[in-house]
């Protein structure tokens, strides 16, 4: 009997790395996918709660009360956003997805009593009218941009770059660019749409001060005002934001999805969420704005632990992409065959970028389009988002919390002498945080 | 008319009346150098400001009318929708940045980015417009009396660059292209309506070569379904 136990599998030299090789030698442009980055990397599984002991007091699981409810925005809005859950679904735009799965989205988060976000391609009237509490984009490329649009949103989010690329331009592949997502954003149909990377009319943090008070003009200083960084320098990027008058600063990770964007950009560009929260949370605690200036953490959100463990890392919120897509019906097993037919699998599709997905989701094509039914696809998200808010919820009760937002670095540990680094909670087990010395810890 | 004097009144408050208003003819005083000043106006207004603005005047204007006599800072009429917006002296960085449509009519020079990222909007320039100036134009038409910077129409796509002058340099993928009856009738009215002067045959036209709409991948396995996949 053969058997290939003899074969020395290269580690330099994956199979995936000369299969890319291969792809990039066969067509001379580089890999364009969508998906967040798949690589392994430090993140929320290295923490673990550590749950009430002797010191500490847990509440009842099913029975006590324990809030999950979030104000965002109310520094200068008159008309702050009310979340009944700590977690949002994340700027995804029409184009990139199909009407019906924005549609979806509206109808699974208003059910739940939390918000959506439009995307780089404007507002829907479809979306509008799903959607209770929408966010609208405020994007380097202003597709579709106009002021009636930014009146009735209920949040504006100035875009300054997304955690799959900070530091890159949003990018729609012709194919998707069919004849109303061109007319929305006043390109030619067909187009790779390549958008812009860099606000047209501001450069840096004062010209954004600025800008952001002509956004509160327009809307009679009513609307709290985002502002979302790609995870870079988060420490920075949050000061900068919060010196810039933002109500709110979103930090999207390096997990983050993206509908199209280059591999090598969403492999290699930015820092993990993990590492990046603990940073933005130092910058708002050194400024005094720590809960009066919002943080929403965004990039590779899975479940309610990792709601939780964000939360007690300091954020107000979290945001999610890839796992509503996932809720509403991407990478569905019954798809499987399809999906391999195309040279994927279940589990695996990241070809966003190419308007032929199965599952009707990151398509423009009608007839694919119409395979995803908005109102139970809805039904699914709402369903996700409610277990997302009772893990979120149980952790929070056996760590003695009343509040999610009550949770705190103090109730977590670490595995791994990484996290434990960038989360600046202990090692399992120690009483070490690499990088901080004891006295450091004591004025925690 | 309304007068509404700046150095007494708040921005806020300014604005806000002239969002408010239907009708009617407005003179703003003592604006000294202020930001995002007679911006978000929705209706068919008349107003008039005296001196000199900063950023983002006039941004996103829809139907009024409005004139400044003086300079202007970066963004002057940014995201314009319709009706116009008039300056007698220069305009800063990114005028008219991504205006959907309207007019922008500036009578001195402007600034580098001139109709940035344009969607729709005309704007006729009286003297010079700076570097970048129509980068990545999707549609609409600048109008330019004088000379254009380095890298006019970078990355351009369905926008209608007219020079009088002279460019320094044209940008990726914007070539110089013929000039047909149509452009010079065009120019006409585009002239008129700005209220200025020129021979319409002294202009160039500048547009897309349109070579960068698409990737263009190579083929050499043409028979592998899943990389022309990726190729997306
Ligand atoms: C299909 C898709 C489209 C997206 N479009 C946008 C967009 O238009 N603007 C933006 O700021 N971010 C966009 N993002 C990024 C999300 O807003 C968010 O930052 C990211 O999905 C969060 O990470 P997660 O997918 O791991 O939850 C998109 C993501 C996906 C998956």
């Amino acid at each position: 009997m053969s058997n290939d136990w003899h074969l020395q599998k290269s580690h330099t030299f994956s199979p995936e790395v000369m299969a890319e090789i291969q792809r990039a030698a066969n067509t001379g442009v580089y890999s364009i996918r969508g998906f967040g980055a798949k690589r392994q990397l430090p993140n929320f599984d290295d923490l673990v709660f550590l749950g009430a002991s002797m010191s500490r007091y847990p509440l009842e699981g099913y029975r006590e009360s324990c809030g999950t409810d979030v104000v965002l925005g109310a520094r200068n809005a008159s008309e702050p956003i009310h979340l009944d859950i700590p977690v949002t679904i994340a700027g995804m735009s029409f184009g990139s997805l199909s009407a019906n799965a924005k549609e979806a989205l509206g109808r699974g988060a208003s059910a739940v009593g939390t918000s959506t976000t439009t995307g780089d391609g404007g507002m829907t009237d479809e979306e509008r009218s799903h959607s209770t509490k929408l966010v609208y984009q405020y994007l380097p490329s202003r597709y579709g941009m106009n002021p009636d649009d930014l009146r009735r949103a209920d949040a504006i989010e100035v875009v300054v770059g997304q955690g799959a690329k900070p530091g890159g331009g949003g990018m729609l592949m012709g194919q998707k660019i069919d004849a109303r997502v061109a007319s929305m954003r006043t390109l030619p149909e067909g187009v790779d749409q390549r958008s812009a990377c860099r606000h047209p009319d501001w450069t840096g943090p004062d010209d954004l001060e600025i800008k952001i008070i002509e956004l509160r003009e327009i809307t009679g200083w009513r609307k709290p005002i985002y502002v979302k960084i790609g995870a870079a320098r988060p420490y920075y990027d949050t000061a900068l934001a919060v010196k810039a008058g933002a109500d709110v600063v979103v930090v999207d990770g390096m997990q983050g999805g993206t509908a199209a964007t280059q591999d090598v950009f969403i492999e290699h560009v930015g820092i993990p969420t993990l590492a990046a929260v603990p940073e933005a949370v130092r910058a708002l605690k050194e400024l005094g704005m720590h809960r009066t200036v919002q943080l929403i953490v965004a990039g590779g959100i899975r479940s309610g632990a990792d709601v939780a463990k964000a939360l007690a890392l300091g954020a107000d919120a979290v945001s999610i992409g890839t796992a509503a897509l996932v809720a509403i019906g991407d990478n569905d097993p019954a798809l499987d065959e399809e999906y391999r037919a195309l040279g994927s699998a279940a589990g695996y599709w990241d070809q966003y970028q190419a308007g032929n997905d199965p599952a009707g989701i990151t398509t423009q094509d009608p007839v694919l389009a119409s395979r995803l039914d908005p109102e139970l696809a809805g039904r699914r998200l709402a369903n996700y988002l409610k277990v997302l808010t009772l893990e979120a919820q149980t952790l929070a009760r056996a760590c003695g919390k009343s509040h999610v937002h009550n949770l705190e670095p103090q109730d977590l540990a670490a595995l791994t002498v990484e996290a434990a680094a960038m989360a600046g909670v202990p090692l399992a087990g120690t009483t070490w945080i690499p990088g901080k010395d004891e006295t450091d810890r004591e004025s925690d | 008319m309304t007068g509404l004097d700046l150095s007494t009144e708040s921005l806020r408050d300014v604005n806000a009346a002239l969002q408010a208003a239907e009708s009617g003819e407005f003179v703003i005083t003592h604006p000294q150098g202020a930001h995002a000043l007679a911006c978000g106006l929705n209706d068919s207004i008349e107003v008039k400001i005296e001196g000199p603005v900063g950023y983002y005047c006039a941004g996103m204007n829809q139907l009024a009318t409005v004139l400044v006599d003086g300079n202007a800072g970066t963004g002057l009429a940014e995201n314009i929708m319709s009706g116009s917006v008039t300056i007698t002296g220069n305009a800063g960085q990114s005028a008219a940045a991504t205006g959907h449509g309207g007019l922008v009519v500036i009578q001195g020079n402007a600034s580098a980015r001139c109709g940035i990222s344009m969607k729709g909007v005309d704007i006729v320039v009286g003297g010079n417009v700076g570097h970048m100036s129509a980068f990545m134009a999707q549609a609409g038409n600048l109008v330019v009396l004088g000379d254009a910077g380095d890298d006019l129409g970078d990355s351009i796509y369905e926008a209608r660059l007219f020079v009088r002058g002279s460019v320094a340099s044209l940008g990726a993928d914007c070539i110089e292209k013929e000039i047909r009856p149509e452009h010079l009738e065009f120019l006409t009215t585009c002239l008129t309506e700005a209220g200025m002067n020129a021979d319409v045959s002294d202009f160039r036209r500048y547009g897309s070569a349109r070579t960068l709409y698409n990737f263009q991948p190579d083929d050499v396995d043409a028979a592998s379904a899943s990389n022309e996949r990726s190729d997306g």
